[in-house]
């Protein structure tokens, strides 16, 4: 098949005052394209190619192409991670598009994700949410007994829904707000649900939100794009959750000064 | 104080402050229609029913600050978060597709500015008389209560009544989003009861908006007239 593409290439990094720098649709024509390609692999015949002519090839972010990284997002034809829902780009197949297709390729747009080159971007962004508290920080040594800590199905799937995030950024990339509230509520959702994460509910609740605001997402206004776009599927239930979550953590704050009888320690 | 400033200035802070007073607005629509449908019953009705309203002053004070007070949060906050949300994408896509969100979700600024401009005109009109002469009409019968009599004149002049029926077609399209939307901003999202509330929405923003249409349209067509 014979496909028309249309691709965001822009050769310096984007800066606060000037985001797209030089960047701009640039068209190439790509014939024998194979059905059975992955829409990565089509990408990288045509930088074979571009590399032949003596020009610059396009830039993307890719790892594992097997669809659970999350490194492979780019926005194709207006939707993050392309026509088919719940699949990676990688994932995504030529054979999604008709022979003679145009096709749209632009890389995640928002304030927080900065284009590093073409549609690449840099989403360390969300690796600071992180680093804000989704995890558990308590040293729980070697594994215990699986049966131990008993977790009823109900909550360990609520969780799971959560936990199949990939970080891949598409719920930010698909909001008209460009807000990353469906990565930060599955974050909180998946340790929420679990007598582990229970323990440190309040300050993560506080603290991701804090790092969110800090990085320049928008906020959300439940219009749902991200659930529609998001390659697994997380339900916007979690959002509901970081609501909730957040409201009660902000209720039982305590001022920073409250005098304890043990002391600081 | 600083602690209700950081609540408020965060992002699901600004959110939960617009659902808070987005329900008391909402509340007071649906308390606003019940009362305006005695245009229906008798005009002694309705100048009661305004009599009452008046009976305590302070109390109806109370209500008009804390009805003003959240109209004002809600609308410095809803301006604050939308200009947020255009900050966080510098670069628009050049090809875009809405896979879900709905055209009431993506006018809510739009539709929420035109109410207020409504409530602003709709204020100078009915509670303070000084546009299109109402307070005159108002003056006659019920010590000064003849709420009937200012209603009907003002809806016999079809273009105050089809902007009102404009008005509310766009409350209808605040609603059909806002309500639902507040539900889920609350932290109530339920498998079974979601899907159920995301419908309801749209119906009772069309209960809502529909009831007050049903006033200027009566009085267009004839069917409720002032008291002989
Ligand atoms: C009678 C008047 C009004 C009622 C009953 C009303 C009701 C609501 C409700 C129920 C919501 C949903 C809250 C949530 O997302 O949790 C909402 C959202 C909103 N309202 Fe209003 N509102 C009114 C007037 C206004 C005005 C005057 C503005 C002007 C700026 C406005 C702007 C907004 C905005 C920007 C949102 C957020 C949209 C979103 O999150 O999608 N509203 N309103
Ligand atoms: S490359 Fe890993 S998910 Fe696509």
């Amino acid at each position: 098949m014979k496909v028309t593409l249309h691709i965001w290439r822009q050769s310096k990094p984007s800066t606060k005052d000037d985001f797209a720098q030089d960047g701009k649709m640039v068209r190439y024509e790509l014939d024998h394209v194979s059905n059975d390609m992955s829409f990565l692999e089509m990408l990288d015949v045509l930088n074979e190619q571009l590399i032949k002519k003596g020009e610059e090839p396009v830039t993307f972010d890719h790892d594992c192409r097997e669809g659970i990284c999350g490194t492979c997002g780019v926005v194709v034809n207006g939707e993050p991670h392309g026509p088919e829902s719940g699949t990676t780009t990688c994932q995504l197949h030529m054979r999604s598009f008709k022979d003679g297709a145009e096709i749209w390729v632009e890389p995640w747009r928002a304030a927080a994700f900065p284009v590093i080159k073409d549609l690449m971007v840099d989403r360390t962004a969300l690796d600071r949410i992180v680093q804000a508290g989704a995890f558990v920080s308590v040293n729980t040594g070697a594994p215990q007994d699986a049966n131990a800590l008993p977790v009823p199905k109900a909550d360990a799937d609520k969780a799971f829904d959560a936990a199949a995030c990939i970080g891949c950024g598409a719920c930010v990339a698909a909001c008209k707000n460009a807000s990353s509230m469906l990565f930060v509520g599955a974050k909180v959702s998946h340790f929420v649900h679990l007598p582990q994460g229970r323990v440190e509910r309040e300050t993560r609740a506080r603290n991701l939100v804090a790092a969110m605001d800090k990085e320049g997402f928008g906020n959300c206004t439940n219009q749902y794009e991200c659930e529609a776009a998001c390659p697994k599927d997380i339900p916007v239930r979690v959002i509901a959750d970081l609501n909730r979550e957040y409201l009660r953590a902000k209720v039982r704050e305590e001022p920073a000064n409250t005098k304890r009888i043990g002391g600081d320690g | 104080m600083t602690w209700l400033c950081d609540f408020w200035r965060s992002s699901v802070g600004g959110k939960l402050t617009m659902a808070v007073t987005g329900v008391l607005l909402f509340l007071f629509v649906v308390g606003h229609l019940l009362g305006n449908l005695q245009l229906f019953s008798e005009p002694e009705h309705l100048a009661d029913y305004a009599k009452l309203l008046h009976r305590e002053p302070a109390l109806l004070w109370a209500v008009r600050c804390v009805l003003g007070g959240a109209l004002l949060l809600h609308v410095v906050t809803g301006i604050r978060l939308a200009r947020q949300n255009r900050a966080a994408r510098p670069v628009k896509y050049q090809k875009e597709e809405i896979l879900v969100a709905s055209f009431a979700s993506r006018s809510m600024l739009l539709t929420g500015l035109t109410t207020l401009g409504f409530v602003v005109y709709h204020l100078l009109h009915f509670t303070a008389g000084v546009v299109h002469g109402a307070g005159a009409a108002k003056a006659g019968k019920f010590d000064g209560f003849d709420v009937h009599t200012m209603v009907v004149r003002s809806f016999e002049n079809p273009s105050i009544a089809l902007a009102y029926v404009g008005f509310m077609v766009v409350l209808f399209f605040h609603l059909a989003h806002g309500i639902q939307s507040f539900v889920q901003t609350l932290g109530l999202n339920h498998a079974r009861y979601t899907p159920v509330i995301r419908r309801l929405s749209v119906v009772v923003a069309g209960l809502l908006a529909g009831g007050n249409i049903l006033l200027p349209l009566s009085v267009l067509s004839g069917i409720v007239k002032v008291a002989p």
